[in-house]
């Protein structure tokens, strides 16, 4: 039917008038970012007569002097150390959490449930000041962990739901059985729960890599050293170095941009699950 | 492993019935799990998350720099300086524009995109995907393009005045178009999550209910506004309640384009309580700011699920 209504569609004025809006909303959400590629390759007197055309000269020295430079890898190694700090902790502290409040039955478990989704209820923004002095007291300002801890806090309520979620749907009786055979609770986590939660935890993951990554606020706060920040931060003290080399800034801009979409491209099914599961049950 | 376990279970329950079962699940397990599992997340979570937002309160009754301890109590003043502060209420109202572009732009865009692209085509895919780009870039990444975009001298903006002989405006600099520039902005980077939102709520859709209309001779406009639309109520909420939310958050966006300025015009709350409290260390005001923010959130919240997603 569907197949049919598709085949016999060029000849209707409908399908032109979708197409044409599609291809208006395309070209909304291309133009800024081939804009941002292409100006990388310009030098600074091309962008201005030419912002968006493909340059006349490409000006692969742009790139390259990034590249070769040790700030750019050291802002992605920073980015990508406190990201896996965060991604690491948030998995194992949540997925403990989960599996006591989807198979363990206490008394206070449903509150104390609630009590953790709280966190849903409003932004990092909120209590970002008492937070800042709340990690300067712990000594963890200015380090890794200052950035990570907080975050992986902010993580675990979302992280938490969906989680258990899963592993509820774990049969029980696998669980029961599995104990009356002797095995204990922390070994049915270990060899049962996990190894059948992959694609929930690779969801998981996913997105909790995907904020950490591009998080902005909790590093500006909690960090001072230049060499540990992260490439948001980064990005903006360069930008700030070089306010009007537009070219320099948009080369720069590329490469920053560039894993997550490469890793978009690798686990869009991870992402765009992960991203929209949260929507499914808030 | 889980399967092995599975088979291995009932054999042993036949063997030593009486005594397997009494165990059971025992409490001993049970209580071990509970003194290693539970502690980490609940630890964090009250640390990082629940304290600081009792701490605000708390700080916001002082006049207090950060340094040492907090000891020069004012009271409510705090509160009442923040709501004579007219860049407060400008803040307020862009976060109200904001909600306001989100459902009259926003969301409409996103649900016809939806619509368009939730049919099989050649190319439905690949189109869904680059929708949904912009939402996993990161808001500073976003807000640089876009700061260049507007650049008078080199963006798109000045070519296209120059190309009618016009001198170029500096969009984000006067404060008639700096929240416009940025509204613009923030269209560009969510309405993909949106559209996949309702991508995702179309394909779960009972196609049974769809088939009916059409059977009973309903034209493709009439199966969209009285059964699509009527099945899709729930995701629509959902998405309003996003867009508030995220409204709610933003700050990352605004800070590379405009840092809320100039003469605070294009302030969200967040960037507000950044510019006023956090980066000059003004820790009571700034906690209050937070209070209020977070009285605003639960508030619409509670309010939120209450009126609207009742069912769900």
């Amino acid at each position: 039917m569907n197949s049919a209504e598709t085949s016999r569609a060029p000849f209707d004025p409908a399908v032109l008038f979708k197409a044409a809006f599609l291809g208006i909303v395309a070209i909304f959400v291309l133009v800024p970012l081939l804009a941002t590629l292409l100006g990388g390759f310009k030098s600074l007197g091309e962008l201005r007569v030419n912002p968006f055309g493909l340059p006349s000269h490409w000006e692969w020295q742009n790139y390259a002097d990034i590249l070769f430079s040790g700030r750019y890898w050291q802002l992605l190694r920073n980015s990508l150390i406190i990201s896996t700090l965060t991604v690491t902790l948030t998995l194992i502290v949540a997925s403990m959490a989960a599996f006591t409040f989807a198979h363990v039955r206490f008394f206070g478990s449903s509150m104390l449930l609630s009590y953790l989704t709280l966190g849903l209820l409003f932004p990092a923004a909120t209590a970002v000041l008492p937070l800042f002095i709340k990690v300067r007291d712990l000594g963890l300002l200015d380090t890794y962990f200052g950035v990570a801890l907080p975050q992986v806090a902010f993580s675990l309520a979302m992280s938490v739901l969906l989680l258990r979620r899963f592993f509820k749907d774990i049969p029980y009786e696998l669980l029961e059985a599995a104990l009356v055979d002797g095995c204990s609770y922390i070994k049915f986590f270990r060899y049962v729960t996990l190894p059948l939660s992959r694609p929930i935890l690779a969801t998981v993951g996913t997105i909790t890599f995907v904020n950490s990554w591009n998080a902005y606020l909790l590093p500006l706060v909690m960090l001072n050293t230049d060499a540990l920040y992260p490439w948001p931060l980064g990005i903006m003290v360069y930008q700030g170095e070089y306010s009007s080399e537009w070219h320099l800034i948009l080369a720069f801009i590329t490469l920053t941009i560039l894993p997550t979409i490469i890793l978009f491209l690798l686990a869009q099914k991870h992402i765009v699950a992960g991203l929209t599961a949260g929507a499914v049950k808030g | 492993m889980a399967r092995r376990i599975a088979i291995a279970a009932p054999v042993n329950v036949a063997g030593e019935a009486v005594p397997r079962a009494l165990r059971g699940p025992g409490w001993d397990g049970r209580f071990t799990v509970l003194i290693l599992f539970l502690p980490p997340a609940l630890l964090l979570f009250t640390l990082f998350v629940v304290l600081p937002i009792g701490e605000a309160a708390w700080y916001s009754g002082f006049n207090w720099n950060g340094f040492g301890r907090p000891t020069h109590w004012i009271g409510f003043d705090n509160y009442r300086f923040v709501l004579e502060t007219r860049a407060f209420w400008l803040a307020l109202r862009n976060n109200g524009l904001i909600i306001a572009v989100s459902l009259a732009v926003q969301l409409p865009l996103a649900l016809t995109l939806a619509l368009m692209l939730a049919e099989k085509f050649r190319g439905a895919v690949a189109l869904r995907m680059l929708f949904f780009m912009p939402y996993i870039l990161a808001e500073i990444a976003t807000g640089l393009i876009f700061s260049f975009i507007y650049d008078g001298d080199y963006g798109l903006v000045a070519s296209i005045w120059r190309f009618f002989g016009a001198e170029p405006p500096y969009l984000l600099a006067s404060t008639d178009t700096a929240m416009l520039a940025v509204l613009i902005v923030i269209v560009w980077k969510y309405f993909g999550f949106h559209m996949m939102l309702f991508i995702a709520a179309l394909q779960s859709l009972d196609k049974s209910l769809v088939e009916a209309a059409r059977i009973d001779g309903a034209t493709r406009s009439q199966i969209l506004r009285h059964v699509v639309i009527p099945l899709l109520y729930p995701t629509i909420r959902l998405s309003v309640f996003f867009a508030i939310v995220g409204s709610l958050q933003l700050f990352d966006l605004v800070m590379p384009l405009t840092r809320g300025g100039p003469a605070d015009s294009s302030n969200t709350m967040v960037s507000f309580l950044y510019n006023n409290g956090i980066s000059r260390m003004r820790v009571g005001y700034g906690s209050a700011i937070g209070v209020i923010l977070f009285a605003i959130c639960v508030t619409f919240a509670f309010t939120y699920k209450r009126w609207f997603m009742r069912d769900e």
